[in-house]
């Protein structure tokens, strides 16, 4: 059983192994509260996860969170985008973040890696506007299908409700390739 | 038993013999065995199985057969929030209801919305189909459900028997004209 | 009789009242098992077209409202699509208007049918994040109250999947005990459902004079509920039929789904965090994790009743050791100071409204806690800018990938199992959609 006072060796273990691999593709570290989080380049986050899975087995995707940073006093870019790791085998938890600009919100989809990042991706996509590439069908979970806009960005006013006149067939997902 | 003052004999040496309205007889059936069909979505669903199951007995007053066919039904009970999404869902189900028809709004977000006056939920089912009974709480307590089962029992032997003669009894906003 | 049955016979031709069966000649010597039952059938009027079929999302069988879209050849799903949304409140968008302590209520609804835990694990994630040590009376307060939710919700689960498929009995016996356990939660919190009985920090109010008999009165009640439900089902032909090999999924496909908690566990894995990564003294207690081993209906239903009667032996343990002292922290940060010193001393007056209007304020920064519900893994992943208002609050509820998984769970089985997986997924609609 491991206690939470080693996390910070293995924490460290594991920033120390990806500053080695990835250089300054890996921007920060945030460490506050005893949580680990990986800053790394938009451009290297595919490779910095498919990394963390394949070899230092963190099978687990928990979450993807995006946020909206609009209201923050300090941030990159306007929107971040976060990917809850766990690892089952060594119990260890660690957080991988990107920057995207308003203007440029391509990310490299994580289905091929986690399974669980189909839905989490779709939700991302419809809260904040995310491009996932190379998602399987990236189309509205949460929200009505006549839906406008991304709810979860803070320029969304709180009260836009929208109403929508008729159901949709989920004819696209009964694709064979889905 | 809930039998109306109307149909019992006014003495007891006229037992056998019942003499009353056909309305009263037909209001007096119909409020006794309501059909509700649970609308269920959240919270309020959950409390809603426990009116139903031993300790409430919803069956005390008749409306124990739930359903969940609209056309078998006539008490429609939108238990829980209803959002943007489900808002046609719900407006399609009442309207392949057949009359007569009731609808209890059953909690604070079938009600207003409660406290989710957000761009998802709707608020107030009233936007979209006529409410007959409203019950407050977040979620109810289930004497209130039943509190709410004899106030619609009460509505009925008040209204009009047939649907013609019942006034509407508000205007809906139509919002799904295009369905 | 002949041994060969003509097909027509039993389809119905355009323009003909046929019935579909007529007892007076129908051929009982015929079994359907044999294997030249289907023998020189000719099938020209059966189509064979793909049905497509809407479940959802008010079928009562989904237990909450979600849609299913299936593409049918004959009874087997070849494909399916789901939908969800239908019960979106806009829980992320409404908390970043409120108050830290504002949230409490709305976690209540996340998972509905164990509203203590949600408000246990948001408020430990708050006050890790504040750096709060709660009072160890707290703490047992809180494990007890957490094992009661996960018995009440494992007893709606397992009820509602058993009377999916038909078994109606049990879900009054679970019922009625759950009732007792209900009148003990409401003398405790004053709610039926959504209970709001934590805070950041400690708890609402102690607990009542007498609160621990009627627990253990009330428990009472529930092993023999148990018993009676695992003599009806655990041997029962017709439920072993319905839910063993149904909808099965290795380990590996499970974690890459993302799937915790009971039903990650029936296929094998001992993941809990009350295990791997203890906190409120679990690491104390004995109890065990119960684990399944083929991961399909069946285990899942069976691994949340065995848990039951692990989180039975934990709140025994608990419920003598409740040590005496206060319930809330002593930090100005989160308690309001005793009503007698807000009259009296001028500090304590600024200090109670400054809380009131202003609210807890926890330093700025981000933080993820994970608590292990009745479903699995509840995180809450918490933006603060130092403000009295949540940046952001992103839940990851664990049915939300419970339900990613479902259509290819059904993909290939009968479209009767589609119930039968759907109910042993414990998929509650208010965290799945928040």
């Amino acid at each position: 059983m491991t206690t939470p006072s080693n996390d910070t060796e293995r924490h460290d273990a594991l920033v120390a192994d990806i500053r080695s691999r990835f250089g300054d593709r890996l921007l920060d570290v945030d460490r506050s509260f005893g949580d680990c989080a990986l800053i790394v380049d938009r451009a290297a986050v595919h490779d910095v996860l498919a990394y963390l899975k394949n070899e230092r087995r963190f099978n687990l995707l928990m979450d993807i969170v995006g946020v909206d940073c609009m209201d923050l006093a300090t941030y990159r870019e306007r929107f971040e985008l976060s990917y809850n790791l766990y690892s089952v085998p060594d119990d260890l938890r660690v957080r991988v973040e990107i920057a995207v600009p308003e203007l440029e919100m391509d990310v490299p989809t994580a289905t091929d890696l986690w399974k669980s990042a189909n839905w989490a991706e779709r939700e991302a996509f419809e809260m904040f506007g995310f491009n996932f590439v190379g998602h399987p069908c990236q189309k509205r979970l949460l929200t009505h299908h006549e839906f406008k806009g991304h709810p979860l960005r803070k320029d969304y006013p709180i009260m836009g409700g929208q109403w929508c006149t008729s159901t949709s067939d989920l004819m696209d997902e009964l694709k064979e390739s889905n | 038993m809930g039998i109306d003052q109307t149909l019992l004999p006014a003495t007891k040496d006229e037992a056998g013999i019942i003499t009353t309205r056909l309305d009263e007889v037909v209001k007096w059936g119909r409020k006794n065995s309501l059909w509700p069909l649970p609308f269920g979505t959240a919270c309020c669903a959950i409390e809603f199985m426990g009116v139903v199951s031993s300790k409430f007995d919803i069956s005390r007053f008749g409306a124990e057969l739930v359903r969940f066919s609209p056309r078998q039904a006539d008490l429609i009970l939108v238990a829980g929030t209803i959002n943007y999404k489900l808002a046609p869902v719900l407006k399609r189900i009442y309207d392949q209801m057949a009359e007569p028809k009731y609808v209890i709004s059953m909690g604070a977000c079938a009600c207003s919305g409660g406290f989710y006056d957000n761009y998802a939920t709707v608020q107030g089912i009233d936007q979209i189909i006529p409410v007959d009974v409203f019950i407050p709480g977040c979620p109810p307590r289930p004497e209130a459900i039943l509190h709410a089962i004899l106030k619609m029992q009460e509505r009925i032997q008040k209204e009009p028997v047939t649907t013609q003669a019942r006034p509407r009894r508000h205007e809906v906003v139509d919002k799904f004209k295009d369905n | 009789m002949s041994d060969k049955i003509d097909i027509k016979e039993f389809v119905p031709r355009a323009g003909e009242t046929k019935p579909l069966y007529r007892s007076a000649d129908f051929d009982h010597d015929v079994d359907p098992a044999r294997d030249d039952f289907n023998e020189g059938l000719t099938l020209p009027d059966i189509n064979t077209e793909p049905m497509y079929v809407n479940i959802g999302p008010t079928h009562p069988a989904t237990h909450g409202t979600f849609r299913i879209y299936a593409k049918l050849d004959g009874e087997t799903v070849e494909k399916a699509g789901v939908d969800i949304g239908y019960l979106h409140r806009g829980f992320e968008k409404i908390v970043e208007t409120k108050q830290y302590g504002q949230v409490i209520p709305y976690t209540d609804r996340l998972n509905y049918c164990s509203g203590l835990t949600n408000n246990v694990a948001y408020c430990k994630a708050m006050e890790r994040m504040m750096g709060l040590e709660v009072t160890p009376r707290t703490i047992a307060i809180r494990v007890i109250i957490m094992e009661i939710q996960r018995i009440m919700d494992h007893m709606i689960c397992c009820g509602a999947a058993i009377v999916d498929i038909g078994a109606l009995t049990n879900f009054w016996y679970f019922f009625n005990a759950r009732e007792k356990l209900n009148d003990c939660l409401e003398a405790l919190t004053g709610a039926r459902l959504t209970y709001s009985y934590t805070r950041i920090g400690g708890l609402a109010w102690d607990l009542p004079a007498g609160w621990r008999d009627s627990l253990k009165a009330a428990l009472k009640d529930v092993p023999p509920a148990i018993a009676d439900v695992r003599g009806l089902v655990q041997k029962n032909r017709i439920f072993q039929d319905r839910t063993r090999g149904v909808g099965m999924i290795n380990t590996e496909d499970a974690i890459s789904y993302g799937w915790t908690g009971p039903c990650l566990r029936a296929t094998g894995a001992d993941l809990d965090l009350r295990k791997v990564r203890p906190y409120y003294g679990y690491e104390t207690l004995d109890f065990d994790i119960p684990v399944g081993a083929n991961g399909d209906a069946y285990d899942r239903v069976m691994v949340r009743i065995a848990e039951m009667e692990e989180s039975l032996k934990i709140i025994r343990q608990m419920i003598d050791r409740v040590p005496d002292g206060p319930i809330n922290v002593d930090d100005k940060r989160v308690t309001l100071p005793e009503k007698h010193k807000v009259h009296t001393s001028m500090e304590s007056l600024i200090n109670h409204f400054k809380l009131v209007i202003e609210g807890v304020q926890p330093p700025a920064g981000r933080i993820y806690d994970a608590t292990e519900t009745p479903n699995g893994e509840l995180g809450f992943y918490i933006i603060s800018d130092g403000s009295g208002h949540p940046y952001r609050i992103k839940v990851r509820p664990p049915c939300f990938y419970l339900m990613n998984t479902l259509k290819f769970l059904v993909e290939g089985g009968m479209v009767a199992d589609i119930v039968a997986v759907l109910s042993g997924l414990n998929i509650i609609a208010g965290e799945l959609d928040r």
